[in-house]
């Protein structure tokens, strides 16, 4: 008991440091001082007549949100004598595969700059940042000469990368058992097995309403569309952060989506929000990244091409573009296991610059909010919450290692045969799931799927969603899996996932399926 | 059959008749509904004619503007009502107008005035002396510019939505729920300076297919499912919804409006292309019926479309796939509408309306309300609205 609470009064101890910091903050202390002029407080009871007139005004509501939000992002304090490090990734070879990975994609970098003799950074000139601010809307129109880029890696690469993962530490012994992991990935991390997840996923469950599944049209609204709409309305009047987060996990109504997902991510619109992002936009123009040009080259290569989300092509620069000169981004480090390399602005002040992160998936977020600033945080937010896992080489469950582990493990004790004949003609499961999970199936689901996948991640507070979708769209094309007899014949079968339902086949694979 | 050989068919010349199990395609006299002159006329005419009943339809704000039927932007005939014309631009002078050949289409011969030197300037350069001796054939139609549309990602769109008419007395039509929006290339700017880019302005896919951004992979189109996505996330659900049903009333209106004079042959169906294009306030217009709407397709997405639309109007239009008998009661089974939903049905409509009051979402008739609210008072017509 002793140690739970320290371990709680160390807990608070923290948060209350990371507040102390924030706007937050100064908030409530202006506002505790205003409220002095308000009749009902009196000198005597000054401590309880404030916190009741906190309480009253919804402030106490907004520090609940921040500290829940606290919780939810931030790792559990550990032993205190462990080096920072260690709070980053606990294991050591993960932090070792994870450096040299960086190193890798910095060498790629840097000679390609010597190789096309263009600056990794440089300050525009003064005509150019005119031009750029005026074309600053239209970014998409502009085609300048991109032929000679590359793309710094693929995710092959990166899959490559993971398979040769191993735990030094770990022997598997010579004889070959049932037991035996027969996937690509070899690290030895704990995943959650069918009965675990259905203890986790519990709210998706089959006597249970879902968004996705019971607002069909065969289903009367009545049953249970009103009803959770009603809620979320509720929910969002209360502003209550907590509440958001457990129920979105039955999906959010498309009207309620933008503002549930900014309570839970707990965002809202300051001032000095928009500011911040008036200043990124500023260094944007002035400042000229050699990642700005990868950035995009990919943008047009996936969103320009993609039928939902070219309409939003401009929002993606600016947003992307603005996203790779955001510093603050730099305190999700601490608990991630990738370490941001450095780079200077000729002569200037060092302006931290980020390894090459494989683009993320911001288009879906244009479906949902169309003013730049805020789109810009909410997608930020997300990124610095869930969506770096998939970038980056660590132990997290909700790391890419672990979610192709669960994948697999899925696969393997779930669906044997298949995965036993898919190897057998060369298909690796996983090569062929892995570009869906690293890029949260964005680009591969119909949009008002994705986002209700997106719903659950959030509700869930974790990615490990994703591997399980994986499994289940196998598992739904099994029969046509099982006929075919190479790896193309196998991507041909997986090609098109933008007819399939997400939350029927989650329900059926996690709770319908014989084991 | 394309539009030239049904003039054949059915004019009085040739005797031609159609034999009872021959279908075809069009309308005798489609043009009363597409030719965008007589589309308006009818439309005006349909309205007068509701305000003399005293409709409540018909009911006007206190600008003088129609409450329920103002969906058509202020349009003139030229040379016809040139004078008309001149004073209503006199009332604005800052408005942009927008000037349409009655019987071309893809967007030939479209471009856009802001001064009234311009038209003058025009009437000169095609070679005609007066505006008197115009042959019908080069004739104008011009209408205030909607200047404000909606933009989603900074583009103007608009919605091409296709109605299948498969008798007009008693009117019963069908609305494809594929329909998709078709977005322009360029950043839509309502600056003076590029009343001339057409690429800006008019949506048609045969002109921005020369735009150098034009994309062959979606070219440049959206399903209407998917706008109505984004409708909901951004804008709530209610004002989405909303926007729909004023659409749907639109085509059955203007159906309605032309049912009196068309030619209701019993071998005829039509499929129309429906365009319309939604301002910044939410509010529909219906821009213009097409009767050949492009069966061609840009991209792979749309060859899908296009096959499925056909596919489903034959089924509707012909059904059991047995040779027609044109006597039949047009009435076809719910299963095979494929994609098409019924959008009016008026012998639904005058039957038991008063059971129709559940929203059935299986795509039953929007009708059936439309229908009641034709003759019950204003508080039905609000809630249809």
């Amino acid at each position: 008991m002793l140690q739970e609470e320290s371990d709680l009064s160390l807990i608070i101890a923290q948060i209350v440091q990371k507040l102390k910091g924030s706007n937050l903050y100064s908030q409530l202390e202006r506002q505790a001082w205003a409220s002095l002029q308000r009749p009902e407080i009196k000198l005597e009871s000054l401590k309880e007549d404030i916190k009741e007139f906190f309480k009253i005004s919804g402030w106490e509501k907004k520090l609940q949100n921040a500290v829940y939000s606290e919780l939810s992002v931030f790792p559990l304090p550990s032993h205190p004598a462990a080096p920072p490090e260690h709070l980053k990734e606990p294991l050591v070879y993960m932090r070792k595969a994870q450096g040299s990975w960086e190193k890798r994609i910095l060498k790629s970098l840097n000679s390609m700059c010597t190789e096309l003799s263009i600056p990794l950074a440089r300050k525009r000139p003064v005509g150019e940042q005119k031009e750029l601010l005026n074309k600053w809307n239209e970014m998409g129109t502009d085609e300048p000469d991109l032929s000679l880029f590359r793309p710094v890696y693929a995710p092959k690469d990166f899959l490559e990368v993971l398979i040769n993962l191993r735990n030094p530490n770990y022997e598997n012994g010579d004889s070959l058992s049932f037991r035996t992991h027969l996937g690509l990935i070899q690290v030895p991390l704990k995943v959650k097995d069918i009965p675990e997840l259905k203890e986790c996923f519990v709210e998706l469950g089959l006597n249970i309403g879902q968004l996705g599944i019971d607002d069909s049209t065969q289903v009367p609204p009545e049953l249970f569309e009103n009803e959770h709409v009603r809620i979320g309305q509720k929910v969002l009047a209360e502003q209550d952060s907590a509440a958001a987060q457990q129920y979105i996990r039955q999906g959010s109504p498309t009207a309620l989506r933008a503002e549930l997902w900014a309570l839970i991510l707990n965002i809202s619109s300051q001032p000095e929000d928009v500011l911040y992002y008036e200043q990124l936009k500023t260094n944007v123009i002035q400042h000229d990244l050699l990642v700005d040009s990868l950035i995009y080259k990919d943008v047009k290569l996936t969103a320009s091409n993609d039928d939902y989300y070219f309409v939003f092509e401009d929002y993606l620069y600016q947003v992307l573009l603005c996203f790779s000169r955001d510093t603050s981004v730099l305190s999700h480090f601490a608990y991630n296991s990738a370490s941001p390399p450095k780079s200077y602005i000729r002569g200037k002040l060092g302006l931290e610059e980020y390894a090459v992160f494989y683009p993320p998936n911001v288009a879906p977020l244009c479906f949902l909010y169309h003013e730049p600033s805020k789109l810009y945080q909410i997608f930020r937010e997300m990124y610095v919450r869930f969506f770096f896992r998939l970038h980056s080489i660590s132990s997290h469950p909700s790391g890419i290692v672990s979610l192709c582990l669960l994948f697999e493990t899925l696969l393997q004790t779930y669906l044997p045969q298949l995965f036993y004949h898919l190897r057998e003609i060369g298909a690796q499961p996983l090569r062929i799931s892995f570009k869906w999970m690293v890029r949260a199936f964005s680009g591969y689901l119909a949009t008002d799927q994705l986002l209700l996948l997106w719903d659950r991640i959030l509700g869930y507070n974790s990615l490990e969603i994703l591997a399980v979708l994986a499994a289940a769209v196998f598992a739904f094309r099994a029969v046509n899996l099982m006929e075919v007899t190479s790896l193309a014949a196998a991507e041909a079968v997986l090609a098109d996932l933008s007819t399939l339902k997400v939350m029927p086949l989650l329900q059926i694979f996690l709770f319908a399926t014989v084991t | 059959m394309s539009v030239q050989t049904i003039r054949n068919v059915f004019s009085v010349e040739t005797g031609y008749r159609l034999s009872d199990d021959q279908i075809v395609n069009h309308f005798p006299n489609h043009y009363e509904l597409t030719r965008k002159d007589l589309m308006v006329k009818n439309i005006k005419r349909y309205r007068k004619e509701l305000e003399k009943e005293g409709s409540p339809l018909a009911e006007k704000d206190e600008n003088g503007k129609y409450l329920y039927l103002d969906f058509v932007p202020v349009t003139y005939m030229l040379p016809a009502d040139y004078n008309l014309f001149v004073e209503e631009f006199r009332k604005s002078p800052s408005s942009t107008w927008i000037m349409k050949p009655c019987g071309k289409a893809q967007g030939k011969g479209i471009f856009l005035i802001n001064k009234l030197s311009q038209i003058k300037k025009w009437s000169r350069d095609s070679k005609t002396s007066s505006f008197v001796s115009q042959s019908n054939k080069e004739a104008y139609v011009i209408s205030l510019y909607i200047n404000n549309p909606l933009l989603i990602g900074g583009r103007k769109f608009d919605l091409r939505l296709y109605v299948l008419v498969s008798t007009y007395r008693p009117l019963r039509c069908y609305m494809y729920k594929l329909g998709f929006c078709r977005f322009c290339t360029v950043k839509y700017t309502p600056s003076t300076s590029e009343l001339d880019n057409m690429f800006v302005h008019l949506t048609n896919v045969a002109i921005q297919k020369h735009g150098e951004d034009y994309n062959h992979i979606h070219g440049g189109k959206w399903t209407v499912s998917n706008l109505r996505l984004y409708l909901e996330s951004t804008r709530g659900k209610e004002v989405t919804s909303k926007l729909f049903d004023e659409i749907h009333w639109i085509i059955v209106q203007s159906l309605k409006a032309v049912a009196p004079v068309m030619n209701n042959d019993k071998h005829c169906f039509e499929c129309y292309g429906y365009d319309i294009i939604i301002d910044d306030k939410l509010k529909p217009w219906l821009i213009e019926v097409n009767a050949s709407p492009s069966l061609t397709s840009s991209t792979a997405n749309d060859r899908i479309l296009k096959y499925n639309l056909i596919n489903d109007t034959l089924n509707i239009a012909v059904p059991n796939g047995e040779i027609p008998d044109c006597k039949w009661n047009k009435s076809p089974p719910k299963e095979v509408l494929g994609n098409y939903e019924i959008l009016f049905d008026e012998e639904l409509a005058q039957g038991d309306g008063a059971d129709r009051e559940l929203r059935s979402r299986q795509g039953q008739s929007l009708g059936p309300r439309a229908g009641r609210s034709r003759d019950s008072g204003r508080a039905v017509l609000t809630t249809w609205k």
